[in-house]
């Protein structure tokens, strides 16, 4: 649900990250937080126990520049990862534009890739969103790991209907695809308003 | 895209201000402003130059978001009013036609009963605000689209300049 403001020529997008429990959500918001302009972008909050879990969400606002005279603003939100914290997932996909879908590349975590995926299917339902008529992002991370899987059999098991597919490395400190990602969703949320509106 | 998009319009956000403003005064505020369910921020008047009004919309939408899911885990429909008590401030967060969260920051200068009392009226006048936004956009919607949206020749040229830094 895009916000447009008329009176101060604003308009409002909100992307959400998710993805199963330490698959790097939290980390590609801190990285576009540590690389951002400090004049385009707000604080980082982090609602997170003692040991660095996100307990509710992690939220960065990002001021993107003008788009026909209207001020472009996203808020990028993460969710729990964490099975049991699905209230709360519920909760931030309200009113989402975008989503990111960030994958554990680990062939350990595809089961816990596969099991998080149709959770968010589920809950954008119950939103009253289908997954395949949003805008739509698979992020595969951790593509420098050993047991990373091959991104052919990723995107068999996790591709929904040609969404872009992104590789990345959202711990290095280039940030491999971190940028491209948020660039990639934005592109559809923006193109979404088009037909939309 | 499952709900319609919100609209603001510069009549609709005039009225808004004003009546954010009354209020602030009627009920002898710090601050006062208004934000959408999903942590947008609508309005705001008031000291808010030390304030990062920005987190305070998200984590107040947040808040309420989880304080009704709370609501509907024990049978309860909403909670209509939160209200946090700080030693020097205080935060009175009420939602306005279940649509919109409207914040009031306030300390000793004012009062809980007072707050909520000029709330109340304030919440019928935002109310029939609202009303009248929704109508604009249905009957817009309704007149087969006549709605200009300036996003409806966005190019890709457009979407990659925001990215060029």
């Amino acid at each position: 649900m895009t916000f447009i403001n008329y009176a101060s020529r604003e308009i409002n997008c909100k992307i959400v990250y998710y993805g199963p429990g330490l698959c790097g959500k939290t980390t590609n918001l801190q990285f576009i937080y540590e690389k951002t302009n400090p004049n385009a972008k707000g604080k980082l909050i982090s609602l997170a126990t003692e040991t660095d879990r996100t307990l509710f969400f992690d939220f960065l606002p990002l001021e993107l520049g003008n788009v026909r005279g209207f001020k472009t603003r996203f808020h990028l939100y993460t969710v729990p990862g964490q099975v049991f914290y699905d209230a709360s997932r519920k909760l931030i996909l309200k009113g989402v534009d975008g989503v990111i879908f960030v994958a554990d590349s680990q062939r350990e975590r595809m089961d816990a890739n596969v099991e998080s995926l149709r959770n968010l299917e589920l809950n954008l339902k119950v939103q009253g969103y289908e997954i395949r008529s949003l805008p739509y992002v698979l992020q595969l991370n951790k593509r420098d790991l050993p047991s990373a899987l091959p991104v052919e059999e990723m995107k068999a098991k996790l591709g929904l209907n040609n969404e872009p597919v992104l590789e990345a490395i959202a711990a290095s400190d280039e940030g491999i695809g971190v940028f491209d990602t948020l660039k990639a969703v934005a592109k559809l949320v923006l193109q979404d308003l088009t037909k939309t509106t | 895209m499952a709900t319609a998009d919100v609209v603001m319009y510069d009549e609709e956000f005039n009225q808004i201000k004003t009546i954010l403003s009354k209020l602030r005064t009627d009920a002898n505020a710090r601050l006062v402003f208004l934000v959408d369910k999903n942590g947008q921020q609508i309005a705001a008047h008031g000291n808010i130059d030390n304030l990062d009004t920005t987190s305070l919309a998200s984590l107040t939408a947040g808040n309420v978001a989880a304080t009704d899911a709370l609501a509907k885990l024990i049978g309860e429909k909403e909670f209509s009013v939160l209200f946090h008590e700080g030693e020097k401030d205080n935060i009175h967060i009420s939602i306005v036609g279940l649509r919109v969260i409207l914040v009031v920051i306030f300390d000793e200068r004012s009062s809980l009963g007072l707050v909520r009392l000029r709330v109340k009226k304030a919440a019928v006048e935002l109310n029939g605000v609202f009303d009248s936004i929704m109508q604009k956009v249905e009957a817009e919607k309704s007149s087969g689209g006549s709605f200009e949206s300036p996003f409806a020749e966005i190019t890709d040229e457009d979407i990659d300049s925001l990215f060029s830094e």
